[in-house]
């Protein structure tokens, strides 16, 4: 399980994992789970047209995200941000179902795009993973206050002359990146998935927003393990098994608030 | 005159049945999504409705799996879900995008296994495409009974709670003071939803159906904000899209690459989102007057 083609499976599923319990914690905060769900599931329209015009599948993913990211920025500026994620969605699957009928040869490839094939990671996709991850995480870096002041406290950030819409297109570059790095190697479900599961259970366990942040990493760094360890031996699609965990921990996570609520009612 | 319809209506094309199928079926669908999505648009629901439609993949692909028919197979696992959601508190503003999006997450999990075992079991994988994406040309007519009497159902669950739904959905509050059972006018309202989705996932494709959904209605309301002109304004742009669409599918057998159609859903996607964009330029100058 751990040797020769393997390791490069752990390393980029491990780096997702960092990247998606990082970006997800403040998709949650932000209730931006539509959009965490729509960018990568829009942006493999990207890979099928770049697969059919014959261009790397990292150069039709980035551009569909970014494209994704700024249309949903754009639109949202005079309609309501779901209605806007939605239309972007649909258009951008749209012209992922022409790309897909157009090119014949392409239905298993697919379903890897749409599920993931995390078990047969190359060793050339290992650098432009870890790249764009570290280009991923040097953004939530910098962004990290004004981010944070704006995902919770609007008006106190509006105070101090954050402008509100502009910290949200560029955390929706944020999260274009982490699809662009994710998506070819783990599919658009895993990282969903990871990046809504992981973050609202850390939530429900810890309430300090650091501690939260580092026990979602935590999360999902476990549950990407834990589904790679089952797929291999059980010979399932590793994306089962990260979008059933993911579910799983969330419940966890429920169970140990309602409990402890119980448990103080009762003191 | 009939040389210019010749040109546009290749010939053979109200003659061929799977086309009449095609065009029944989505009128049907056009009908009953485009009124839901007003309702959709308005409670701010969209997510919900999107998650319904991809929720469907996994109940179309579980009845490909025991051999039942996909329309079933979406109607049951969208019920099931509009039931779950309606249990983790659809309602609350706080919070629900997260429950929607984990009821998503692990739903689209179990998709992924019964794909996979779709296409190892039954050794295909073209499956998964119609799936994802419908096939409206290829729709059975044996199923037209079905669709139609099922439309006409959540139609007419809709039209039963369209006073009640209205007032909870622009305010919920004022709706709970004068009386109007919220939660339960909420969950009549999710049942007509999840029946309108199981529909368009038959038509256009589990993770398309969204368009017909949110497209329609999201145009109309930059027209005008009476619900009932938003309606009836849905309903026709839905209609003229679907139809187009079927229309411009069957031509482009004859478009390069020659000899392969061009899925219907791509069609109705992009008339549906150029309807949207028309909507926002006359909605924007009608206002700035």
């Amino acid at each position: 399980m751990f040797s020769g083609f393997m390791v490069n499976t752990w390393i980029v599923a491990s780096i997702v994992a960092v990247v998606g319990g990082l970006v997800g914690f403040f998709v949650v905060l932000r209730g931006s789970a539509f959009v965490a769900h729509a960018l990568p599931n829009g942006s493999f329209a990207g890979a099928a047209g770049a697969g059919l015009v014959g261009i790397n599948v990292l150069i039709g993913l980035g551009a569909f995200a970014l494209l994704g990211a700024l249309g949903i920025g754009w639109i949202g500026r005079r309609d309501r941000p779901d209605v806007a994620t939605a239309l972007t969605l649909v258009l951008m699957l749209g012209l992922g179902a022409l790309f897909v009928s157009l090119s014949v040869e392409y239905a298993p490839a697919t379903y890897s795009l749409l599920f993931g094939e995390v078990l047969g990671v190359s060793t050339s996709q290992l650098l432009p993973t870890a790249g764009l991850a570290l280009a991923c995480v040097l953004v939530l870096a910098l962004l990290y206050r004004p981010l944070m002041l704006s995902s919770v406290l609007v008006e106190v950030a509006e105070t101090h002359g954050i402008r509100a819409a502009r910290i949200e297109l560029l955390f929706l570059v944020c999260v274009a990146l982490a699809t662009t790095m994710t998506v070819p190697v783990v599919g658009t479900t895993l990282i969903f998935s990871l990046m809504i599961g992981a973050p609202a259970a850390a939530r429900s366990f810890v309430r300090r927003p650091g501690a939260a942040l580092g026990l979602s990493v935590a999360i999902a760094l476990a549950t990407v393990w834990v589904a790679i360890a089952a797929a291999y031996d059980l010979n399932l699609p590793v994306g089962f098994f990260v979008g059933v965990l993911s579910a799983c921990s969330y419940a966890a996570g429920r169970a140990w608030v309602a409990w402890r609520r119980r448990a103080s009612a009762v003191r | 005159m009939s040389g210019v319809l010749r040109a546009v209506v290749e010939p053979g094309f109200f003659s061929s049945g799977p086309v009449q199928v095609a065009l029944a079926v989505s009128a049907a669908v056009a009908l009953l999504t485009s009124t839901l999505g007003v309702f959709t648009v308005i409670r701010g629901q969209s997510f919900a409705g999107h998650s319904l439609a991809d929720i469907g993949a996994t109940g179309g692909s579980g009845a490909f799996l025991i051999g039942a028919g996909p329309l079933w197979g979406f109607m049951v696992i969208s019920i099931a879900a509009a039931g779950a959601m309606q249990a983790v508190g659809v309602e609350r503003q706080r919070g629900r995008d997260v429950a929607t999006g984990v009821v998503l997450g692990a739903s689209l999990g179990l998709a992924a296994l019964f794909l996979y075992w779709d296409s190892t079991l039954h050794n295909s994988s073209g499956e998964t495409y119609t799936i994802l994406f419908g096939s409206m040309l290829a729709i059975s007519p044996a199923t037209v009974p079905a669709v139609l009497g099922l439309g006409a159902v959540a139609l007419g669950v809709v039209a039963i709670i369209y006073r009640p739904l209205l007032l909870s959905s622009v305010n919920a509050e004022l709706a709970a003071a004068r009386g109007v059972p919220v939660r339960l006018v909420g969950a009549a309202y999710l049942l007509a939803l999840a029946a309108a989705v199981a529909l368009s996932c038959l038509a256009i494709g589990a993770i398309l159906s969204t368009a017909l959904l949110i497209g329609p209605a999201a145009a109309a309301l930059q027209l005008t904000k009476r619900p009932w002109r938003a309606i009836v304004g849905a309903s026709v742009i839905a209609l003229a899209a679907s139809w187009l669409g079927v229309l411009l599918s069957y031509d482009s057998y004859y478009w390069p690459p020659r000899g392969h159609s061009w899925p219907v859903s791509f069609f109705i996607v992009t008339l549906v989102f150029a309807c949207y964009l028309a909507a926002r330029l006359v909605g924007s100058r009608g206002r700035r007057r």
